[in-house]
């Protein structure tokens, strides 16, 4: 065995020692160094020419006057400014004309949506189904309460329903009376209308309650709900004889409906809302599935 | 025992020792000129092949398209979602470096790393300007004057120029190139290529001219990591000391037996890039380019001495020849448990990403029920479910799908009609390279299994009416529940 190189340059220790313990010196380069001073005059920099040191009303505003919030600003300024000739045919465009537009209807679906989740989905619920528990009507389905073109969609956000806000007075507006209430009907009639009623929409009933129910419906509903019941979208009331229930079909509500009768109120979108985002969201609750 | 009597300490920082690597011949150097000829070649060229997609898709064979999400290598599309792709190729990526450097070292390092590619082609063009290691000692140390001036100029322009060269090409990976380098000159380019050039120059430069091995040392982790693949069969290039030593200088007309094969010449450390004398044994600063090793053997052919007193060696090797042994075959280090359980999994995940890729369904969707509400009853009583479909058109021109609906027995469902939102049929046409996403309504008649149960499992099939190509997925449709 021959013996080891010896090495050109033993490494060097930092002259300490502890209980005969030396640390090696390894120098590191003299660039990594500068590099580092170079770091802190940069933060140093940094500090002076961006928002940096806390204040008690917030911190150093820095040279270059950056913000984020005028970014977000100057950002959402420039999504309008690309945004406004979109906009403007839009509101020039007839409505039932947005669907066959690929851009007007690709423009609408996203505005709208974003629209609609913004100002609607609080009482129609995120996926615009509605809340029959408190009267607020699903727009996925095909009955219309006002109907159910883009025209009377568009009316509709535009005004409202039963609202004294709308600065054109142009509310949708009907009433209906509370029978019970204001005794313009006995406990028992109601009962007997229930069970009419329940009978028009081909649900179970009660024969031997119905009584004189038919009479009373035509007597007092038909000249809204139609003698037949199926309603009147002129003065909002619901076709009776489907399906579909705006508060429910069961006999305890249809008697809390007759008795005190219901008042649904939609806010007006127009002082809200500019033209362009109204058509929008018609347009999205138009192409929802129930559209006329 | 301490001693507490004050020491001046020694510096702390240690500038950095210039290295002047000079001019070697052999089979390593040629390997490397081969190998950095290919592989500067493939970066260059790469992006300027072509590949017909047809009138809709870019024609650059190899394109990652940022703007629009997709990445186009030759006959292979990726979309965002089939990221995983890309992912598996860093995976092997990584893999595969463990598996060379287990197997062979560090041989990405002396051969394939583009900091050793660029600091080789910066040396070459140093050499050719300011001449050979002993010129560039001389010029280092003499003042500053025209013929200074005028070799460093020269030296640092044709850097500048390369390292333009280097960062004009990377940017041609991400827009198409012809395009781009009309716009570059004409100023038309968009400023994020013209800093991305900008960046990539100044790195190339700096890196490639000025910081060369302290990039290796300082900068890169994978010196640490390589510790950690290596052990006593990798391949490392060391030094025969028990046949170089006791070195000395060859003195003409004598002959000492005692004396050593090494003459002493430091044509070893002479050529080093990294400045590194390897007969001090493996240092981390090898990059092992096997240089030393043609320095060497040009030496020994000279003085009549066999070759192969610096060499690739394996430490197994080192200990039976210290032993009077002969080293064992190079494939026995190269195949060993180790190596074979790299490459395994290196080509199991290989093998999994050309499966998936050829698996990938020509007919590309995806089909959401819609939760918030879960149905919705019609006034005729009849159930409807709300879905989002998502069709995804790869082709290069206008495809029709059809929407069907199955059970999952593959039968029918009775009544079960199917509607596509503003299509009267159950058909719907996508644009070329696009995604569309349309509503898509199921409506079960009242009363009927589907809308009375709970909810039912579906089988939805999406079929190309050009090429009927066909997928399927399931669905559930949610009824009232209530019989």
């Amino acid at each position: 065995m021959s013996k080891k190189p010896t090495k050109k340059q033993d490494v060097a220790t930092t002259g300490h020692s502890w209980d005969g313990i030396e640390e090696y010196n390894n120098p590191l380069p003299k660039w990594w160094l500068y590099t580092f001073y170079a770091c802190i005059v940069w933060g140093i920099g940094y500090t002076v020419a961006m928002p940096a040191w806390p204040l008690l009303n917030g911190a150093t505003p820095g040279l270059l006057g950056a913000s984020t919030r005028a970014d977000v600003a100057a950002e959402i300024a420039r999504y309008d400014a690309a945004n406004e000739g979109v906009e403007a045919k839009l509101v020039a465009a007839d409505l039932t004309e947005i669907s066959a537009d690929p851009e007007l209807a690709n423009f609408s679906q996203n505005a709208g949506a974003a629209v609609f989740r913004t100002w609607c989905a609080q009482c129609h619920g995120s996926g615009a189904g509605g809340q029959q528990s408190l009267g607020y009507p699903n727009l996925l389905d095909q009955d219309w309460l006002w109907g159910g073109s883009i025209e009377d969609i568009h009316f509709t956000v535009t005004h409202g329903i039963r609202n004294e806000d709308d600065p054109e007075g142009e509310a949708r507006f009907s009433q209906m009376p509370a029978f019970g209430k204001d005794e313009l009907l006995t406990d028992e009639e109601i009962a007997q209308v229930v069970q009419y009623v329940r009978k028009l929409s081909g649900q179970e009933f009660d024969s031997a309650g119905l009584g004189d129910g038919e009479t009373l419906f035509i007597d007092n509903c038909a000249s809204c709900h139609a003698e037949d019941g199926t309603g009147d979208r002129a003065q909002g009331a619901p076709n009776l004889t489907d399906a579909i229930w705006l508060y429910g079909g069961d006999v305890e509500t249809l008697t809390e409906t007759i008795y005190n009768a219901r008042y649904g109120v939609m806010p007006n979108w127009n002082t809200r809302l500019s033209e362009a985002e109204i058509r929008a969201v018609a347009a999205y609750v138009h192409s929802l599935g129930g559209g006329e | 025992m301490s001693s507490t009597e004050p020491v001046e300490p020694p510096p702390l920082y240690a500038a950095r020792e210039p290295i002047f690597p000079r001019r070697v011949s052999g089979a390593f150097r040629n390997l490397k000129w081969a190998l950095l000829a290919v592989m500067l070649g493939i970066y260059y060229i790469t992006p300027w092949i072509r590949w017909d997609r047809g009138p809709a898709l870019p024609d650059q064979a190899v394109l990652v398209d940022l703007a629009n999400r997709r990445f186009f290598f030759f006959m292979i599309e990726i979309w965002p979602h089939e990221f995983y792709f890309v992912a598996g190729l860093l995976i092997m990526a990584g893999l595969g470096l463990f598996l060379f450097t287990s197997a062979a070292g560090r041989v990405w390092c002396g051969y394939a790393c583009p900091q050793t590619v660029w600091t080789d082609l910066y040396i070459l063009v140093e050499r050719w300007v300011e001449g050979d290691r002993n010129a560039r000692i001389r010029l280092l140390r003499q003042k500053w004057n025209f013929e200074k001036i005028r070799k460093r100029f020269t030296k640092w322009t044709i850097w500048l120029l390369i390292g333009v060269a280097t960062g004009g090409a990377w940017v041609f990976y991400f827009t198409d190139a012809p395009t781009l380098l009309r716009d570059l000159f004409t100023g038309d380019a968009s400023p994020i290529a013209y800093t991305t050039i900008a960046v990539a120059t100044l790195t190339t430069f700096a890196f490639g001219g000025f910081a060369r091995e302290q990039i290796c040392i300082y900068a890169c982790p994978w010196p640490r990591i390589q510790a950690a693949m290596m052990d006593e069969d990798t391949l490392v290039i060391a030094y025969r000391e028990w046949r170089g030593e006791p070195r000395g200088k060859l003195k003409k007309g004598e002959h000492d037996p005692t004396q050593g094969d090494c003459i002493d010449c430091m044509a070893c450390f002479n050529v080093c890039p990294m400045g590194i004398d390897i007969r001090d044994g493996q240092q981390l600063e090898c990059i092992t380019c096997g240089l030393c090793i043609d320095a060497c053997n040009e030496m020994m052919d000279k003085i009549g001495k066999p070759r192969g007193l610096i060499g690739y060696m394996a430490l197994k090797d080192e200990n039976l020849e210290r032993a009077g042994g002969h080293p064992r075959n190079i494939w026995k280090h190269i195949f060993r448990p180790r190596t074979l359980l790299y490459f395994g999994l290196w080509a199991a995940i290989g093998i999994g990403l050309v499966v998936a890729l050829f698996m990938r369904s020509p007919i590309d969707f995806n089909v959401t029920p819609n939760r918030d509400p879960l149905y919705v009853i019609q006034g005729d009583g009849s159930v409807r479910n709300i879905y989002t479909l998502r069709l995804r058109n790869k082709a290069g021109d206008d495809t029709t799908f059809k929407v069907s609906i199955v059970g999952v027995d593959g039968q029918p469902v009775d009544g079960l009609t199917v509607h596509l939102e503003g299509e009267d049929a159950d058909t719907v046409t996508v644009p070329p390279d696009e995604t569309l996403t349309q509503r898509l309504y199921l409506e079960a008649p009242a009363g009927s299994p589907l809308a009375t149960a709970d909810r039912t499992d579906l089988r939805l099939w999406i079929e190309d009416t050009g090429s009927t190509d066909r997928d399927s997925s399931e669905t559930v449709f949610n009824g009232t529940g209530q019989r």
